[in-house]
């Protein structure tokens, strides 16, 4: 089963749960994020996209402080896998899960458009349905979606292959181009481009599927 | 506890209250002695030009309101449409237009808040959201100032509530200088049989007030701020603005819809425009009871505030709700479990009387249904503006031709109004929820439905707002018949079938003869087309007012229209898909240029008649368009607009989302003049591309739609000319024309 966490202002849980059920045929529960546990026969987390707490102190500050937080931490330290898309990726970093932090966009603006992305590895659980070095399509929309390292992190991360997924054409001011990273032992996964908004072929196109389908597989393999 | 002070009422203060001589003597009968301050302020926001649509209501009485898939029409929060299988829209579209000139992003921002209320208040999950925004001219910094924080304040509310904003119009004119327009449109999604109501029946059920305590911001809003006219005090009307929050909107939303899975809701209403006030007296009157009420229950958020400021104030994201008896704990542990405010303020009484107390003391003992129901309703005198008809005269001949139809088309999607609008949809958040088949950009968005459960469904609606102020300010009359026809085109033009119409009603004084003609046309020309297109109106707003020292907008009647599409996986879009692919217009070409962008900008004159409305013609059109769509005759439509039909075929080389462009060969042989037969804003006409132009043209003649194909699409150039040798009239790379349409907007916006 996978765990949708619903945190107050999450605007992403239900589509989430969409591309998970009706087009990869995961099952998935929201988990309330004052829940202390996880539900028993969780086998991968997501944090989905939205505003939690209105972002109103810095996006995701809130949210790492969320009992349900505490859960989610021990899952990820025990090796379960978790992925936080936009907000999600936000509070993942906040919570130290993941490298890094997101700032406001260079330009000011809010962005909502399909952004063209290249794979960086695909022998991760996160990217194994896509090849390295090719190209996707997946919508961004956030404020705050700039990822920032100092240089001696972002030399860390890069030299240990964190970096899933470049934008091709930087939109927001994000160093080096990051647009996805994950954790060093290779169980958590942030981004800021919504893969379950593309998920349909007349919706904006399939290549979300490329990456939950990677974590859907992952999760099916490891129960095998 | 503190003996309540508050000024002597007399007949002053209500004068001051912006009531008249003769609602004073009203509200004296119906009290039979002085009434209290706290009901002083109820009798003047109940009774102003805001809630009480008291200059409006006779001519609204006139409008088409029924339809065998109408479920609810005018008369509550929004309008009800069924679309099959158990499912229903709703929908409706308010202006915010004062507040947002005074405070651009709180104005806008909290008019998103109000209309997504208005929409989830009646158990529907709230979907997709329209702007229809208005400006003064871009070289004006203030306006600048203004279009970046109402575009701020949109999105800004709207990506957080997680609701996707899919389309809307954002027009400039120089009447616009001193009353910017915020019209802000929602609609939502909700099991037909589970609709719910502003109601407050059964005596002694509790009335519970939920949501952001109640604070002294917007405290007469709607009677001062939205009943006058702009003038040299409006910048001390600013705390009249409120501010809105959109992370309580979204546990807001969230509650309501779980707390509506229950049967313990007898009814429930928003407090919008006058608070606490407005909702509970609405309730009670359409019920036919009373309420009680215990000021003192009231959460509040600021220290020491009085009845009056109680009852009036207008805090954002509150709810009013009648439950059943005995259930008050189950309905607050909800709204409790969002970490929102939900406590027992009354009950609901037989006795027909609204009777509020604060610290042990009744301040308000009154009538409910002489204030909700027997508010004034005027006859204001009308008359047609004085020169209107020399301003209609355009002697065509007396116009120079255009000498550089390629330098024209050039300057016209260069111009805000035709230009690019993606600086403002790229802020927007159209995609949450995962149902944007159409976002921003096309002639219509198209939203696939899905069930309260997550479940997909194949029906989608088609969403457009339209208005062309130049033609309504010419001929209010056939200008709201052009807004009308033009939004079911756009609908019509995904292939979808219009069902019903919401509308936005923005104008200047009423109190003057000329805007009240002007409102009384628009209305008889909304209500004519409306009813032979088949589309009802089934909710709408009038904002009165819209003037500045004297200035008044061009009447502005936006027309939000929704169709239903099913399956919506066959659907046309607005921009070339295919080379090779023959283009076929759809209607004719007129010598029409009145009231025209061509005119406007290249010869500077604003008049002329506007181009007539056969509203047969269109209904037949869309019918077509529908048929040719589904049978998968037409895969790509755009309707002939502001620009004409160069401007038109120019979108559709350049407008698809991922940016690819598409160039065609087009040539026109009518026999018109060649700048109205370039530009010219004739109404009831389509681009499309087919595949099979012959069965194209024989499903056209069916439905008795002049049609003939015009060209090809393919290449990198759009080339209009005439048949034969002639050199072309236009001949440009699209990706030039796409250069100078993509950068009107950012050119002139990012100049500070």
């Amino acid at each position: 089963m996978f765990a949708v966490i619903q945190f107050p202002g999450s605007n992403d849980d239900r589509d989430t749960r969409f591309a998970l059920k009706s087009v990869l045929g995961a099952p998935s529960e929201l988990v309330w994020h004052k829940s202390v546990e996880l539900p028993s026969d969780t086998r991968a987390v997501l944090l989905p996209g939205g505003f939690s707490y209105g972002d109103y102190l810095r996006c995701g500050a809130m949210g790492r402080f969320s009992p349900v937080m505490g859960a989610v931490k021990r899952f990820a330290d025990a090796g379960g896998p978790v992925v936080g898309i936009c907000n999600g990726f936000q509070i993942l970093c906040e919570a130290g899960l993941l490298p890094g932090a997101l700032l406001r966009n260079r330009d000011l603006h809010f962005i909502c458009e399909t952004v063209a992305l290249r794979v960086e590895r695909s022998d991760t659980i996160f990217t194994s349905r896509a090849a390295a070095g090719q190209r996707i399509h997946i919508p961004i929309k956030h404020g705050e979606g700039a990822w920032f390292a100092e240089p001696e992190l972002l030399a860390r991360v890069e030299e240990r292959g964190q970096v899933l997924l470049r934008y091709c054409e930087n939109p927001n001011g994000a160093v080096a181009d990051v647009a996805g990273v994950m954790n060093e032992a290779g169980n958590v996964f942030g981004l800021m481009p919504h893969p379950e908004h593309a998920v349909e072929p007349a919706l904006g196109g399939t290549d979300g599927l490329l990456i939950l389908g990677s974590l859907v597989d992952a999760v099916t393999e490891g129960r095998k | 506890m503190s003996a309540l002070r508050e000024p002597e009422v007399d007949l002053a203060l209500a004068r001051e209250h912006g009531l008249t001589d003769e609602e004073w003597r009203n509200i004296l009968e119906i009290l039979g002695r002085t009434p209290t301050f706290s009901e002083l302020g109820i009798f003047s926001v109940m009774w102003s030009e805001h809630c009480s649509y008291k200059s409006s209501k006779v001519h609204l009485k006139t409008l088409p309101v029924d339809g065998e898939h109408v479920l609810q029409g005018p008369g509550e929060n929004a309008g009800a449409v069924a679309i099959g299988d158990g499912l229903a829209v709703i929908f409706k579209i308010e202006s915010h237009n004062h507040p947002s000139y005074i405070e651009p992003r709180q104005g806008a921002a909290t008019g998103v808040g109000g209309i997504l209320r208005d929409i989830f208040t009646m158990g529907a999950r709230p979907v997709a959201s329209l702007d229809s925004i208005r400006f003064g001219p871009l070289d004006d910094a203030r306006h600048r100032f203004l279009l970046r924080g109402v575009v701020d304040g949109i999105g800004g509310y709207g990506n957080s509530v997680g609701v996707a904003t899919v389309g809307g119009e954002t027009q400039f004119h120089p009447c616009y200088r001193g009353n910017i327009l915020v019209n802000a449109f929602n609609l939502g999604v909700v099991e037909a049989d589970k609709i719910f109501k502003a109601r407050a029946s059964g005596a002694g059920n509790p009335v519970i007030y939920a949501g952001s305590k109640t604070g002294r911001d917007g405290i007469h809003g709607a009677s001062l701020l939205a009943s006058a006219e702009f003038d040299d005090t409006t910048e001390s009307k600013r705390p009249t603005v409120q501010v809105g929050d959109p992370f309580t909107e979204k546990c807001l939303i969230e509650a309501c819809l779980e707390l509506m899975k229950t049967d313990a809701v007898v009814g429930i209403q928003d407090m919008g425009a006058a608070g606490l006030t407005c909702s509970s007296f609405e309730m009670a009157s359409n019920s036919g009871t009373g309420i009680e009420m215990d000021l003192d229950r009231v959460p509040q958020r600021a220290e020491n505030m009085t009845p009056y400021e109680l009852l009036l104030s207008e805090s954002q994201e509150r709810m009013l709700l009648v439950a059943q008896a005995g259930r008050e704990d189950e309905v607050c542990e909800i709204f409790n479990r969002w970490d929102l405010d939900a406590v027992v303020v009354g009950r609901v009484t037989g006795d027909g009387r609204m009777r509020v107390r604060w610290h042990g003391e009744t301040v308000v003992d009154i009538p409910v249904d002489p204030v909700a129901r027997n508010s004034p309703e005027l006859r204001r005198p009308t008359s047609e503006p004085r020169g209107l008809r020399e301003q209609q005269k355009l002697d065509l001949t007396a116009v120079a031709p255009e000498e550089d139809p390629d330098e024209a088309l050039e300057a016209l999607l260069d111009t805000p109004n035709l230009g690019s609008k993606a600086w403002i949809w790229r802020q927007y958040d159209q995609l949450v929820q995962g149902n944007t088949v159409i976002g921003p950009g096309g002639d219509a968005a198209l939203v696939r439905i899905k069930r309260e459960d997550g479940s997909a469904t194949d029906k989608a609606v088609a969403l457009a707002v339209d208005c062309n102020p130049r033609f309504c300010a010419l001929d209010p009359y056939v200008g709201a018949q052009a807004a009308v026809a033009e939004a079911a085109r756009n609908v019509a033009c995904t292939g979808a079938r219009p069902l019903a119409l919401t509308n936005c009603l923005n104008f200047g004084n009423p109190e003057k003869p000329e805007i009240m003609w002007q409102f009384a046309e628009a209305v008889r020309g909304m209500g004519d087309a409306a009813r032979v297109l088949g589309t009802p109106v089934i909710s709408g707003n009038v904002s009165l007012y819209n003037e500045t020292d004297g200035q008044p907008i061009h009447p502005t009647p936006t027309i939000a229209m929704v169709g239903l599409l099913e399956p919506w996986e066959r659907h046309a879009v607005a921009h070339f898909r295919e080379a090779g692919r023959p283009v076929v217009l759809l209607g004719e070409n007129r010598e029409e240029l009145g009231g025209s962008e061509w005119l406007a900008l290249r010869r500077g004159v604003e008049g002329g008649a506007p181009p007539r409305v056969d509203l047969e013609a269109e209904a037949r059109l869309h019918d077509l368009l529908g048929r040719a769509v589904r049978v998968g005759l037409v895969d790509v439509a755009h309707d002939v607009s502001d620009g004409g039909l160069a401007v038109a075929l120019a979108e559709c080389t350049f407008s698809a989302p991922d940016g690819a462009a598409l160039g065609a060969r087009i040539e026109l042989d009518d026999g018109i003049r060649v700048d109205a037969l370039l530009f010219g804003e004739s109404t009831g006409r389509v681009v499309t591309t087919t595949d099979d132009p012959v069965g194209l043209l024989e499903l056209a003649a069916e439905h008795a739609v002049p049609a003939r194909a015009i060209g090809v699409t393919g290449g990198d150039r759009l080339r209009i000319g005439r048949p034969g040798g002639a050199p072309p009239w236009i001949d440009r790379p699209v990706s030039e024309l796409r250069d100078v349409w993509a950068a009107a907007l950012p050119r002139r916006l990012e100049v500070e």
